[in-house]
C-alpha cells in the first residue's frame, strides 16, 4: 500500500492503496466511486474510460502509482468544464435514447467528453476516432454518435394522460444509467462480505481427484473451499424443467474447459492471492469431443447418461411431401459460437438470513423467478426463501437467462453464513457462460417456373455444448422457422442438439433462428439468380401475409406485415441497385453489392405457458404504484411498461412509482426472452391498468371514458366526482395477468406454437475489397414490423443493436474455446464498423398485444447477416457458406 | 498479487540501480503489462515480478531535433508523436499512431513500450524499421545504440539485457523522403494487425526513387525488411512504384496460421498491402 494524493473531479484526494492495483479498482474499491466501470481489465472495452490530465485514458490499465499528483476526472464529475460538458451530454443522450443497458455510458460519456473539451464542433468521422475505444453492444452506436453530435437536444415533452403509448419519451431509467449511479452487479456489496474466487477446469475433458484441501485452506489463508460436497441442496442447475444436467461444482468429472470445479472463499487479496497450480487437484485428461460431428460419431464415448449418442433432442416439422421442382438449390452452412459480449460480466453477492434458511441474491438477471427455482433446489430449501433482488443489468441477450454466480454465491454464503460477493473476469464469464449454438446446416429449397416456393428441406446439428442450457428451445423453435417467412406448402425440417465437451451454448437472441436464416436466404438467393429474378421480387412473391398458412399449420389472422415491409424497402433497394451497377460499372477493385433477406419471429415460449402477472396499486396517500416483475436489460421494458399501464388506467406518467423485478415484491413476469416482455408483460400491463380503472370508474359511478386526474390524494374522476383517497377504507389494488394463447405441437410439429409473430425486411449495402478480401458494411435499411411502437426511440435502439450484433455474426464474431476469451481476440463490432442505418417502422396492430404491439427484441438480428452476405455475393459473384466471413475465408472463395 | 515490489524512481540512476539489482518488469504505459498480467490471473496464476514504473522518469517524453535527426524519448505516447509536427518520414509512423488500439491506449501507451513487446503484431515496429531507426540503451555499465533490427531478436525477444533500459530511439534524417503505413485488420478500431506494411521512400528532383526501405509486420515472428524489394525499387518512377512488387520479394517472409487468418492469406495479402503502400500519391 502507498499513500496517493491527486485531483480527483476537481479535489483533492487521498488515498491508500497497492501501486500496482488498477486506478479503476481504486476509485471503486476504495474511493466508492463505481461510476467508472470494469469489463474486461484490459483496455479492450472503454467502460472504465476517464479523463487523466485531460485525455481519456482506460483505468484499468493505470497502475494507481500513476495517479499521484495527476488530475482524474471521472463520470461522476459535476464541477468545472468537465462537469459541464458532462451536463449537456448527458441531457443529449437521455433525449437519444443513447444509454440502453447503461454499463458502457460513463466511458462513452468520458470519451466523448475528452473529444468535446478538445473539439466543440466535431463532425462525425472525429466522434467516431474519439469514441473508437469503447465498446457498446446494445445499442449500435448510432443514437450515441446522435447524442454527441447535437449540442442542444429536445427532450420529448412528458406525453398527456392517455397519450402514452407511441410517444418516444426518454427511458424513466435513464437518469442514473448516465450519472454513474444506476448499480450493476459489482457496484454494491455488504462492507463485510468475503469474496469467492472459482477455480475452473483447464481441460475440456477430465476426471479429476482432491488431496488435502482442510491443509490447503489453511496454508492459503482461505476462509474456506467448496467443492461438490458442499451444496447442500441439489447439486445441479438447467433451463429446462426436468433435465437438471450441470452441476454447481463438478464432482470429480469435467466435460468443458472452463467448468466450476471449486470455489475459494475468503479476503480478496487471499482468493486472489491463490495459484491454481498450488491447489491439490490431480488432472487425468480425457478425450474431448469438440464439435457436433465429433461428438455424433459412432465410437464417441457418451457424455451424459440420459443421452445416447450425445443427441440431446430433436425437433422435427413435417408438412405435405417435399419434391424437387424446376428451380432447386441446396447447401451446406456452418456457423460459429457466438459470444454476447455483454460489457458488464457477471457480478453479485448473497447474503444469508440469520435463520439458516433464507438467501438473498443480488445479481445481473434475466430471470429472477428462475434463478430463484434454481438456487433454491441447490441450497435444498423451499422457494419463497430465497429472494431475487436483480442489480441493473449491464446487457444480456440471452446469456443472463441461465444461472452463473447465484448458485455458487448461495452455496458460499451458506456455507460461511456471511455474505460473499463475486466478480466473474471476463475470460471467466467468456469461458464458462453460454454461446449461440454453432449450427451445421444442410438445407434445400425449391421453386416453381413463376417463382413459388413449392418445398424446402432442412436438417442442422446445433452443438449445445457440455450441458444442456437452452439446447431443448432451439431445437423446438428453428424447425418452426427455418423455411422462413413464405409460403411454402411441402417442408421436412429437423433440428438436433448435440452434446459436446465444449462450452455450453444456450440462448442468444433468436435461439437458433439467425443461424437457420442464413442458409434458407442464400437459396431464396440462388433461386432467384436460377429463375432470372430479382431477389426482391421473389421475397415479395413468397411472402407470407395476413390470412396464409404458416409451416407448423396456423392462420395469421392478424399483424403479419411482412408484404408492407418489402414494399417499404422497395425504393431503397433499387436505389441501391442502381448506386451498386453505376459504382462496379469503373471499379474493379472496391466492388459495391446489395443484399436482402426476411425473417419472422415468434414472440414468447414456444408452445409453452408463459404467463406474466403485474400489480398496480393506488395508495390513501396518493401515492400510484406499478408492481412490474420485468427486468430491464437495457431494452427499455421498465419504461414500456409504464407507458401502457399508464394509458389503460388514464393517469399521465408523472404519477406513477415503480417497483421493479424483485422476487418478493414484485409478481412473475416471465423471463426477459424470446421478445416477449413487451408482448406478454405489456398485455398484463395494460390488464393491469385496465382493472385498477374499473375499479376506480366503479367506485366513483362513472362512465367509460371519464378522465383522471390526481392531485395529492384527490382523484378526480371525469369532471364532476372526486375520490379522496385518504378516506378509503384500504388502498386500492390491481392485478393483470395475461399468458399468450399457444397449443403444443404434435410430432410433426404442427400446432399454434406462438400467439403472434414479428416480421421483418432488411437490405444491406456492402463494399468489398476484393483485393483484400475485406468488407465493409455502408447501409442498412430495415423495415419491421412491430404491431404498434409503444416508445419509438426504444424500438429504434433495439433495431440498431440488432442489426450491429447481425454484422458481428456475419463478418467477425468466431468464439473459440480457450482461444478467444478476452475482447480483443473476440471481436465484436467498433463504432467505426456499424453503418448508417435507416429504419422504416411498420405497424400492423396485433390484436393480442398492448395497443397492438408485439416483440421487437430479437427480430432486428436476425436479417442482418443473411443480407450482408446476399450483399457480399453481389459485389463478387461468390456465396459464402460460413460465418463469420473473415477476410481470409472471403479472399479463399474469390479466388 | 499483494507480494509484488513496485518501484517509481525519479531519477536514472535510481531506475538503473533498481534495474541491475533485481528481476522487475519494466512498465511505462502499462498498455502490453496490464492485460499480460490479467490474462494469466484468469487462468490461476496471479503472481507477477516486481514492478519498475519508470514513468516518473525526468526528460524522457519528449522528441527531439538533433544533429542527424530525432530522438524519441522512451515515454513519448503514440499521441504525443501524432500530435508532433514532423516531416512526410514520419507519416507512416504517425498513420500507425492513429491506429494503434483506440484512443485510450494512443494516450498512455509508448512507441518504445511497443517495440520492447516485440509483438509480431507491434504497428510501431514495421514502421521503426522502415526508419532505419536505433535503440539508445541505458545500464549501468554505460550506454549503447543498436538497430532496431538487431534489437528485435525473434518472436517476442529483444536485446535488451537484464539491467537494461531503453531511453530512447533515433531516428535519422532522410531528405525528400515520404513514410507510409499500410494497416489490416478485420475491424475499424482497436484490432491486432492481420498484417501490416510500413515503407519509407525517398525520389529525386525527376521522381526517380533514390532510397527505399520496405518492411513488413505480421508476416514472421519478427517484422523484417525486404531487401529485395527495395533494391528492384531503386531508380524506378515513384508513379511507378506500386508495379514493383512480385511475390518472389516475399520469399523471406514465414505467416502463419492463426485465430485471425491463414498463412496463405497473408502472404497473398501482404502483397497487395505493398502495392497499396506504394501507391502514388497525388
Ligand atoms: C486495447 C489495446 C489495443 C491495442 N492495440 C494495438 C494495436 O492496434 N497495435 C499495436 O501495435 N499495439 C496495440 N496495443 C499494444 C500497445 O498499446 C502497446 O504495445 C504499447 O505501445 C506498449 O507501450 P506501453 O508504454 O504501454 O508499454 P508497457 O506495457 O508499459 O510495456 C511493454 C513492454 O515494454 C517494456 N518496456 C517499456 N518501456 C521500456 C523501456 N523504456 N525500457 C525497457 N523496457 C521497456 C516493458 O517491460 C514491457 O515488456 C494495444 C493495447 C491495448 C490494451
Ligand atoms: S475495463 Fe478497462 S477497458 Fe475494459
Ligand atoms: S448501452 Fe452500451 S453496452 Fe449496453
Amino acid at each position: 500500500m502507498i499513500d496517493l494524493a491527486f485531483t480527483l473531479n476537481g479535489a483533492p484526494c487521498t488515498v491508500a492503496a497497492p501501486p500496482f492495483a488498477p486506478l479503476s479498482d481504486t476509485l471503486r474499491e476504495r474511493l466508492g466511486l463505481t461510476g467508472t466501470k470494469e469489463g474486461c481489465n484490459a483496455g479492450d472495452c472503454g467502460a472504465c474510460t476517464v479523463l487523466v490530465d485531460g485525455a481519456q485514458a482506460c483505468a484499468c490499465l493505470i497502475p494507481s502509482a500513476q495517479a499521484q499528483g495527476a488530475e482524474i476526472q471521472t463520470v461522476d464529475a459535476t464541477q468545472g468544464a468537465v462537469g459541464a460538458v458532462l451536463a449537456r451530454l448527458r441531457a443529449s443522450f437521455l433525449a437519444h435514447g443513447a444509454a440502453q443497458c447503461g454499463i458502457c455510458s460513463p466511458g462513452m460519456l468520458m470519451a466523448a467528453a475528452d473529444l468535446l473539451l478538445r473539439d466543440a464542433a466535431p463532425d462525425r468521422a472525429a466522434v467516431r476516432d474519439a469514441l473508437g475505444g469503447v465498446l457498446c453492444r446494445c445499442t449500435g452506436y448510432a443514437k450515441i454518435l446522435d447524442a454527441v453530435l447535437d449540442a442542444a437536444p429536445k427532450a420529448v415533452p412528458a406525453p398527456l394522460a392517455g397519450e402514452a403509448v407511441g410517444a418516444s419519451i426518454a427511458r424513466l431509467d435513464g437518469v442514473a444509467k448516465l450519472d454513474g449511479t444506476d448499480r450493476f452487479g459489482a457496484d454494491e456489496a455488504p462492507a463485510d462480505a468475503l469474496w469467492l474466487r472459482v477455480v475452473r477446469s483447464p481441460h475440456a475433458s477430465a476426471r479429476f481427484s482432491l488431496g488435502d484441501l482442510e491443509a490447503a485452506r489453511r496454508e492459503l489463508g482461505l476462509e474456506a473451499i467448496l467443492t461438490a460436497a458442499d451444496v447442500p441442496g441439489v447439486n445441479a442447475f438447467g433451463i429446462m424443467p426436468n433435465l437438471k444436467d450441470q452441476p454447481v461444482l463438478a464432482d470429480g468429472l469435467v466435460r468443458f474447459r472452463g467448468e466450476a470445479v471449486l470455489g475459494l472463499v475468503g479476503t480478496r487479496e487471499a482468493v486472489a492471492a491463490v495459484r491454481d497450480a498450488a491447489l491439490p487437484i490431480t488432472w487425468h485428461p480425457l478425450l474431448a469431443l469438440h464439435g457436433a460431428e465429433a461428438a455424433s460419431a459412432a465410437e464417441a464415448p457418451q457424455l451424459h447418461a440420459h443421452a445416447p449418442n450425445n443427441l440431446l433432442i430433436e425437433g422435427r416439422l413435417n408438412r405435405g411431401t417435399p419434391a424437387r421442382d424446376v428451380a432447386h438449390a441446396e447447401g451446406r452452412f456452418t456457423t460459429a459460437f457466438v459470444e454476447h459480449a455483454y460489457i458488464e460480466p457477471e457480478a453479485g453477492y448473497a447474503q444469508p438470513a440469520p435463520d439458516g434458511l433464507g438467501m438473498e441474491v443480488f445479481a445481473c438477471t434475466q430471470a429472477p423467478y428462475m434463478d430463484r427455482e434454481e438456487t433454491a433446489r441447490v441450497l435444498g430449501v423451499a422457494e419463497e426463501l430465497v429472494r431475487i433482488r436483480p442489480s441493473a443489468c449491464g446487457g444480456g441477450f440471452g446469456g443472463k437467462l441461465d444461472v452463473s454466480v447465484q448458485p455458487l454465491l448461495a452455496v458460499a454464503a451458506r456455507k460461511l453464513n456471511r455474505p460473499v460477493r463475486i466478480i466473474y473476469s471476463r475470460a471467466e464469464s467468456m469461458a464458462s457462460t453460454t454461446k449461440r449454438h454453432p449450427a451445421s446446416i444442410t438445407a434445400r429449397m425449391a421453386a416453381d417456373a413463376q417463382g413459388h416456393f413449392t418445398s424446402y428441406e432442412f436438417d442442422a446439428d446445433f452443438n449445445t455444448g457440455a450441458y444442456a442450457s437452452w439446447g431443448a428451445t432451439v431445437a423446438n423453435r428453428v424447425p418452426v422457422h427455418a423455411g422462413g417467412p413464405y409460403r411454402i406448402a411441402n417442408l421436412r425440417n429437423r433440428a438436433r442438439a448435440i452434446y459436446t465437451n465444449d462450452t455450453p451454448a444456450g440462448a442468444f437472441r433468436g435461439f437458433g433462428v439467425p443461424q437457420a436464416a442464413i442458409a434458407t436466404e442464400s437459396l431464396v438467393d440462388d433461386l432467384a439468380e436460377q429463375l432470372g429474378l430479382d431477389r426482391w421480387e421473389i421475397r415479395r412473391r413468397n411472402a407470407i401475409g395476413r390470412g396464409d398458412t404458416t409451416h407448423s399449420g396456423q392462420v395469421l389472422h392478424a399483424s403479419a406485415g411482412l408484404p408492407e415491409c418489402l414494399d417499404a424497402l422497395k425504393p431503397d433497394w433499387e436505389a441501391m441497385l442502381a448506386q451498386v451497377a453505376s459504382h462496379n460499372a469503373d471499379e474493379p477493385r472496391i466492388r459495391l453489392g446489395a443484399g436482402i433477406a426476411c425473417m419472422w419471429y415468434g414472440c414468447g415460449n414456444t408452445s409453452m405457458s408463459n404467463p406474466s402477472r403485474m400489480k398496480l396499486t393506488l395508495a390513501r396517500d396518493g401515492t400510484l404504484t406499478l408492481f412490474n416483475g420485468a427486468v430491464d436489460i437495457g431494452q427499455g421494458s421498465t419504461t414500456v411498461m409504464a407507458q401502457i399501464c399508464a394509458d389503460a388506467l388514464g393517469l399521465p406518467l408523472e404519477n406513477f412509482r415503480f417497483v421493479l423485478g424483485d422476487t418478493s415484491r414484485t409478481y412473475d413476469a416471465g423471463k426477459t426472452s424470446a421478445s416477449r416482455q413487451t408482448f406478454v408483460s405489456g398485455r398484463a400491463a395494460m390488464e393491469t391498468g385496465l382493472a385498477l380503472r374499473r375499479r376506480i370508474l366503479a367506485l366513483a359511478n362513472a362512465g367509460d371514458d371519464a378522465a383522471l386526474r390526481l392531485e395529492g390524494t384527490q382523484l378526480h374522476v371525469g369532471s364532476a366526482r372526486v375520490i379522496d383517497l385518504a378516506t378509503l377504507p384500504a388502498d386500492l389494488e390491481a392485478e393483470g395477468r395475461y399468458d399468450p394463447p399457444t397449443t403444443a405441437l404434435d410430432e410433426n410439429g404442427q400446432g399454434t406454437p406462438y400467439a403472434t409473430y414479428g416480421f421483418a425486411a432488411q437490405i444491406a449495402l456492402v463494399s468489398v475489397d476484393t483485393g483484400l478480401g475485406v468488407t465493409k458494411v455502408r447501409r442498412i435499411v430495415a423495415a419491421q414490423d412491430v404491431g404498434r411502437a409503444v416508445n419509438p426511440t426504444l424500438v429504434l435502439g433495439q433495431i440498431h443493436g440488432g442489426i450491429a450484433q447481425g454484422l458481428g455474426l456475419a463478418l467477425m464474431e468466431e468464439f473459440l474455446p480457450g482461444r478467444t476469451e478476452n475482447l480483443h481476440d473476440y471481436l465484436i463490432p467498433t463504432v467505426g464498423d456499424v453503418p448508417e442505418i435507416a429504419v422504416h417502422l411498420i405497424e400492423d396492430p396485433e390484436p393480442e398485444g398492448p395497443y397492438g404491439a408485439k416483440g421487437v427484441g430479437e427480430p432486428a438480428l436476425v436479417p442482418t447477416a443473411p443480407a450482408i452476405l446476399s450483399a457480399i455475393r453481389h459485389a463478387t459473384g461468390v456465396t459464402l457458406r460460413q460465418v463469420p466471413v473473415l477476410p481470409h475465408r472471403l479472399w479463399e472463395q474469390m479466388r | 498479487m499483494g507480494m509484488t515490489a513496485y518501484h517509481r524512481p525519479t531519477t536514472l540512476l535510481d531506475a538503473l540501480a533498481i534495474r541491475a539489482g533485481a528481476d522487475v518488469a519494466v512498465l511505462a504505459g502499462g498498455t502490453d503489462i496490464f492485460p499480460a498480467r490479467i490474462a494469466r490471473a484468469a487462468w490461476g496464476d496471479p503472481t507477477h515480478r516486481d514492478v519498475l514504473d519508470i514513468s516518473a522518469l525526468p526528460g524522457l517524453r519528449d522528441i527531439e531535433e538533433t544533429d542527424d535527426g530525432w530522438r524519441i524519448g522512451c515515454l513519448v505516447t503514440w499521441s504525443a508523436l501524432a500530435r508532433r509536427t514532423l516531416p512526410p518520414l514520419f507519416d507512416g509512423l504517425k498513420a500507425a499512431s492513429r491506429e494503434v488500439g483506440g484512443m485510450q491506449v494512443q494516450n498512455r501507451g509508448t512507441l518504445v513500450g511497443n517495440l520492447v513487446t516485440a509483438s509480431p503484431a507491434g504497428d510501431g515496429i514495421p514502421n521503426l524499421l522502415a526508419l532505419d531507426a536505433a535503440v539508445e540503451i541505458a545500464s549501468p555499465r554505460g550506454t549503447r545504440l543498436l538497430p532496431v533490427a538487431e534489437f528485435l531478436t525473434g518472436y517476442r525477444a529483444t536485446a535488451l539485457a537484464a539491467d537494461e533500459l531503453v531511453l530512447a530511439l533515433h531516428v535519422p534524417r532522410l531528405e525528400g523522403a515520404q513514410g507510409a503505413f499500410r494497416k489490416l485488420g478485420a475491424r475499424h478500431y482497436l484490432v491486432i494487425s492481420i498484417a501490416m506494411a510500413a515503407g519509407v521512400i525517398a525520389t529525386d528532383d525527376t521522381g526517380r526513387i533514390t532510397e527505399a526501405r520496405i518492411a513488413l509486420g505480421a508476416c514472421s515472428a519478427v517484422a523484417q525488411r525486404l531487401p529485395g524489394l527495395e533494391a528492384a525499387l531503386l531508380g524506378v518512377a515513384r508513379a511507378q512504384a506500386t508495379r514493383v512488387p512480385q511475390p518472389h520479394h516475399l520469399e523471406a517472409i514465414t505467416p502463419i496460421d492463426d485465430i485471425r487468418a491463414t498463412a496463405a492469406y497473408r502472404r497473398d495479402a501482404a502483397l497487395v498491402l505493398l502495392q497499396d503502400l506504394l501507391e502514388a500519391r497525388a
